[in-house]
């Protein structure tokens, strides 16, 4: 959220240009496979490489992805798009230009409403997105050494969103990348993890400083290499701060000094002056001979459109009100993307509380998908039977305990619960009186259990009654009913030692 | 429009060329040989012509998001000046 207490002087503008790779199988222009932590120089070809004489040709996931981005930051579609050379050398550029979008990018002028600090939204302006293909990775040497070129990343698909200077505090740029993401998300178009570089953002931030009735803005100062949100609302509070401090000082206002670049110095929480650029960059743009262009047709949109529905912000708040589940659970599974909200609500249909529906799905059915590297797809339990399982617990048909080891042999034998539970004879224990029997018979073979309950005080008193419970699961295999154990267990020994439990 | 010999050499910086006094004068000389002969073009009237993005009167060439066989490593950097086997090698970059 926006937080603005302190009553400063100026009025921090701030814009972002946000980079995210796109959830594709293969590149953008060849087949090689689109994934990051892949061994160097293993994901790579001819066209990626830059041989001479191949041809890159357009992948449609890629294009739709970025349509469908696109379209739900409200952006206008062009109807005819084509790509564009952009030259420059570095080691991490084989063909020495790469293929981004130039004069007619494929999208503008669209907006994401993020929510401020008072519980209203606030509109930031898109300026465009296109759709380009990423560098390789340059590792530095060590002093004296010869860098590292991996070109796996080489031509995987990239969206560069850049925004309006339409953020006024450190928090809101914050917010508008936390929404960015639920978004790309939940669409499916981007993993946006800013560890693994799939989501990265530089900025651009100046001062509007009030100063003798007149509004002075300061120098347009661009911060990169931030590896956080967190280290973007640091690096965008700290330079804020600097930008004031070094306008009272020099006085300098926007077009008198040469644009800086500064880096975000994470350890040492200061940003560093790198260049400044005293010539804009000659990219030496030009139409892209060897790919075509794209003609956006009303048909192609409609698909995009009804790809999309109902949008995260809207649905996280829906499942919050009709499951009566935490807005924080709410939050998470809509994140974790379409397929996986459409799953939750699948299986919570099938419960009597939701809540345990947001249970299962963010800790054991969460738990198994980042073990196995699987998607929510890929996950081998329908939403059903995982209903028909949790709702065994509901019924007190079966506990946890035994649910667990259910769950896990549907993973692997995709069986129906009831036959797993039938066959390992797993039914939940909860008659009181075959309970009962089973706790004298446990206190009877260990009398020095009500020694130590009677010796022992407080905390250490109650360890003893747990000690019990846990006997008694051992000798009902961990089928019978924790909650009925427990109460058993307390009174027995309570009638037996003439103590309280306390 | 004719080119200086400074816009020249600023053109040759951005390609990596790095030209003796001589080689420029020969350069700006060809080079703008080259843009007169181009600008014949301006004689054509294209008031009414939409600009063009591609010579071939074709769009929305796609091929499906489906894995084709990458090259294996050594193959990849068989040409390579200089490799450790699993990564290009390029002289030490200043930023
Ligand atoms: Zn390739």
């Amino acid at each position: 959220m926006a937080t603005s207490t302190e009553a400063t002087p100026y009025t921090i503008v701030i814009g972002l240009e946000v980079h995210v790779q796109l959830l594709t199988e293969t590149k953008l222009f060849c087949g090689c496979r689109n994934r990051f932590g892949d061994p160097p120089n293993t994901n790579v070809c001819p066209i990626c490489l830059g041989m001479p004489g191949v041809l890159p040709v357009m992948n449609q996931k890629a294009f739709q992805l970025a349509l469908r981005a696109a379209v739900a930051l409200n952006c206008q579609i062009a109807r005819f798009t084509k790509w564009d050379r952009k030259n420059y050398y570095y080691p991490d550029l084989p063909k020495n230009y790469q293929i981004s979008q130039y004069d007619l990018p494929f999208s503008h002028d669209g907006y994401l409403e993020i929510p401020t600090a008072d519980g209203g939204t606030k509109r930031v302006g898109i300026i465009r997105v296109h759709l380009e293909e990423d560098a390789g990775k340059l590792l530095h040497a060590e002093r004296g050494g010869k860098s590292q070129v991996d070109l796996n990343r080489a031509g995987t698909p990239l969206l560069e969103i850049v925004t309006k200077p339409d953020m006024n505090s450190p928090a809101e740029a914050r917010t508008f990348l936390e929404e960015l993401r639920l978004l790309l998300r939940y669409l499916e178009v981007s993993d946006c993890n800013m560890q693994e570089g799939s989501l990265r953002c530089d900025a651009n931030i100046n001062l509007h400083v009030q100063h003798n009735g007149q509004t002075v803005a300061t120098p347009i100062v661009e911060v990169k290499n931030m590896n956080s949100f967190k280290a973007v609302e640091a690096a965008m509070a700290y330079e804020a701060r600097r930008q004031y401090e070094e306008w009272l000082r020099t006085g300098a206002k926007l077009g008198e000094v040469p644009k800086e670049t500064r880096g975000w110095d994470e350890n040492r929480a200061v940003t560093v002056s790198q260049r400044r650029k005293e010539e804009a960059s000659d990219y030496r743009y030009f139409p892209e001979p060897d790919l075509v262009p794209v003609v956006v047709s009303e048909q192609m949109l409609q698909e995009v459109r009804s790809q999309i529905g109902e949008f995260p912000a809207q649905r996280r708040l829906r499942l919050a009100a009709e499951y009566g589940i935490p807005e924080y659970d709410a939050r998470v599974i809509v994140e974790l993307g379409k397929a996986f909200a459409d799953y939750f609500e699948q299986f919570a249909r099938g419960l009597e509380n939701p809540k345990n529906a947001s249970n299962w799905m963010l800790q054991d059915v969460q738990r198994t998908l980042n073990a196995k590297g699987w998607t929510i797809e890929q996950f081998p339990v329908r939403p059903e039977k995982l209903a028909d399982l949790v709702s065994r617990i509901e019924r007190r048909e079966i506990n946890t305990h035994a649910a667990r080891e259910v769950f896990a042999e549907m993973i692997e034998s995709g069986r129906d619960p009831g036959a797993i539970i039938a066959e390992r004879g797993l039914t939940m224990v909860s008659d009181e009186q075959q309970l009962k029997a089973i706790v004298d018979q446990v206190l009877d073979e260990n009398p020095k259990v009500l020694e130590d309950f009677k010796k022992k005080k407080g905390k250490k008193r109650k360890q003893v009654a747990g000690f019990v419970r846990g006997l008694i699961m051992r000798q009902t295999k961990g089928r019978a009913d924790a909650a009925l154990v427990e109460r058993l267990v307390n009174e027995a020994l309570v009638a037996r030692t003439g103590v309280p439990l306390e | 429009m004719a080119l200086s010999a400074e816009q020249v050499q600023a053109v040759a910086l951005l390609a990596r060329l790095r030209l003796t006094d001589e080689e420029l004068a020969v350069m700006t000389g060809q080079l703008n040989k080259i843009v007169e002969y181009v600008e014949q073009l301006h004689e054509v009237d294209t008031k009414d012509v939409e600009p063009l993005a591609h010579p071939l009167p074709i769009s929305n060439v796609f091929r499906e998001d489906r894995l084709r066989p990458s090259l294996p490593r050594d193959v990849a950097l068989r040409n390579a000046p200089d490799t450790d086997g699993e990564f290009f090698l390029v002289p030490p970059v200043l930023d």
